[in-house]
């Protein structure tokens, strides 16, 4: 019998066979060289901790560590203080030249891409499960514990089990007010929240190609949520205007012949502006169909959201509105860079004028650190990731994911709201 | 392997200890709440660890007891406190149908005994006496007898965990005693 012809590899795989020097398949063990390892303030101390069992560790390679105080910052109290002041020694000690503190930096995953530290093709590790956002921009991208941070920084390396892909395609194209957001609650309700546990994501069709680079870090994002190691996209010109760079790998496109676990399509045109219900993301439904849900406030920002071009969606709705007396809307720029530019752009000046809270960039509330925790039985659409049982505070307050028009209209509504009812047409 | 203790463990060996029982999809925000996460203190972790799910659980587990859970059990945030927190509350085991990635990463690599058996996490009930043998791949209910065999773990995660944990297999390899690499040997099986 002849052999059977060797089927062409995912973007994953490709990813791990290059950092390998060897091509590998799913099911394979490998062990590599991390081009980046993460961690921020809360994820980072146990690390440091972790480290320091290796007596007289150095790390590997100071320059591919990057360290930031994102998620209690500005320093929610004494304790908080010192977990980001730790981050800060263990950088001075270590010769880390990449540790980001409030006024420099912003929530990790809109910070790391913005500031060039993510390429395509690179192998990146971070102490945060959102790390899979980088595979927007074509990285193999993954979250991991602080152990493994740990390890990483001690030896530069990290093993992995080559992960077998889901392909995921979304056709047509999608109406309007329907972003990445929207787009990725509605795969996620489709794969459920386990539904690519240990998995890689890789999304293709015309309505992913017609998503902004930010487009596709909103929707990488949402991999961890369906349990998936990492997401992807093949990078194209769009990544390269973005990171103005010339200096890719070009040609990484997952074979024509590639094996996938599984395939799911989605027609785009049959999404309309989403909410995932509590308490789980994959609980989504049409916004215009979630019925009379009266709100308390309403959160955009986070790695998900708080990007330049979510603001702006936000801004379409708020600009020349009244966010409803009931409710408090809390806005964070998820970086300095994007705060500027929303200063600049005059967004900043549309939320205040419409009642808005406009923050710092912080994860703060999108975990129920701070800066918008929530009361007994409170309810909250927010522009997050995550809508788990006491997320954002009291266990018994509930989250309602959206993306940020869905999440601005809601403000003006006073309770979950469709753009298109509170904007018109 | 037989000298193998899981660091968890009541007595030392074999984790036994009486079952407590939840569903799918146990996430890490109801194993630890982020509320707790500005310190790192795993005493303080143990104390809170699953209160927004079982608010009596932390006062009540003894050390040795079984989580027993669903599907997805640890999905959501990458923070290890959340294994930490199971382990220092005195958990000896948790069996579940099936654990999220980077939960079962971080509890090998902390050295917090986990298996999955769908089977098993259906069949246990709360309260029962269970005992988990890692080395031996079985879960037995020590009130009836009954037996359910474990998906044996791949042979490079039972070396993570026969060192005792990440960290320990690393001063291993750097001390010359262990395997060079982490993947040595193992990664054709």
């Amino acid at each position: 019998m002849a052999p059977k012809q060797p089927s062409g590899r995912t973007l994953t795989e490709k990813i791990l066979g290059r950092a390998c020097g060897r091509v590998v398949r799913a099911g394979e063990l490998v062990e590599v060289s991390v081009d980046l390892v993460l961690a921020n303030d809360i994820t980072g101390p146990v690390a440091f901790k972790e480290f320091d069992r290796l007596d007289g560790a150095v790390v590997a390679d100071p320059d591919r560590v990057v360290l930031v105080a994102d998620h209690f910052v500005p320093n929610k109290d004494i304790a908080s203080a010192e977990l980001a002041k730790s981050l800060r020694e263990f950088a001075a000690a270590h010769g880390i030249d990449k540790c980001y503190e409030p006024g420099r930096g912003g929530v990790e995953h809109a910070l790391l891409p913005e500031a060039g530290l993510v390429r395509p093709g690179q192998v990146i590790i971070g102490g945060d499960s959102h790390t899979c956002t980088y595979g927007a921009l074509g990285a193999f991208a993954t979250g991991v514990g602080s152990t493994d941070v740990a390890a990483a920084m001690a030896t530069g390396m990290a093993w992995f089990k080559v992960p077998e892909t889901v392909r995921v395609t979304v056709t047509g194209a999608a109406r309007p007010w329907v972003g990445a957001k929207d787009l990725a609650l509605a795969v996620l309700a489709r794969l459920g929240v386990d539904g690519a546990n240990y998995l890689s994501v890789e999304y293709d069709g015309e309505a992913i190609s017609a998503l902004s680079v930010e487009g596709w870090l909103t929707l990488c994002n949402l991999g961890i949520e369906m349990g998936a190691k990492n997401a992807i996209v093949a990078p194209d010109e769009k990544v390269r205007d973005y990171l103005a760079a010339a200096d890719l790998w070009a040609d990484l496109r997952p074979d024509p012949d590639a094996s996938y676990a599984s395939s799911l399509t989605i027609d785009a045109s049959a999404v309309e502006p989403m909410v995932a219900l509590p308490h789980l993301p994959s609980n989504g439904r049409a916004a215009a169909a979630a019925g009379d849900v009266a709100i308390d406030q309403v959160v955009i920002g986070s790695c998900t959201n708080g990007r330049i071009e979510d603001l702006r969606e936000a801004a379409r709705v708020l600009r020349g509105r009244k966010v409803h007396p009931r409710v408090r809307c809390i806005i964070i720029p998820a970086t300095q860079k994007v705060y500027l530019r929303a200063a600049r752009e005059g967004l900043l000046e549309a939320f205040v004028e419409a009642g808005a809270a406009v923050s710092a960039p912080t994860c703060g509330p999108c975990l129920g650190g701070h800066m918008g925790v929530l009361a007994a039985g409170e309810r909250c659409v927010a522009t997050t990731n995550r809508n788990f049982v006491g997320r954002m505070g009291h266990p018994s307050s509930e989250v309602y994911l959206a993306g940020p028009a869905v999440a601005a209209a809601s403000a003006v509504a006073g309770r979950v709201a469709d753009p298109r009812e509170v904007v018109g047409k | 392997m037989s000298d193998f203790h899981p660091s968890g463990s009541a007595g030392g060996g074999v984790p036994a200890g009486r079952t407590w029982k939840y569903g799918d999809n146990v996430d890490t925000d109801v194993i630890i709440p982020a509320r707790y996460l500005n310190q790192i203190d795993p005493a303080e972790l143990g104390r809170h660890c699953l209160e927004d799910l079982d608010p009596g659980f932390a006062a009540a587990v003894k050390p040795g007891d079984i989580i027993v859970a669903g599907r997805n059990f640890g999905c959501g945030s990458s923070r290890e406190h959340a294994p930490l927190a199971i382990r220092a509350a005195g958990v000896g085991a948790v069996v579940a149908a099936s654990f999220a990635r980077i939960f079962f990463r971080n509890a090998i690599n902390i050295g917090l005994p986990i298996v999955e058996s769908p089977e098993a996490a259906a069949a246990i009930q709360a309260g029962r006496r269970v005992s988990v043998d890692l080395e031996r791949g079985v879960i037995r209910d020590l009130d009836d007898a009954r037996t359910w065999s474990v998906r044996p773990l791949p042979p490079f995660v039972l070396q993570i965990v026969r060192a005792g944990g990440l960290i320990a297999l690393i001063k291993e390899r750097n001390s010359g005693r262990g395997p060079k690499s982490q993947t040595e040997g193992v990664s054709k099986e």
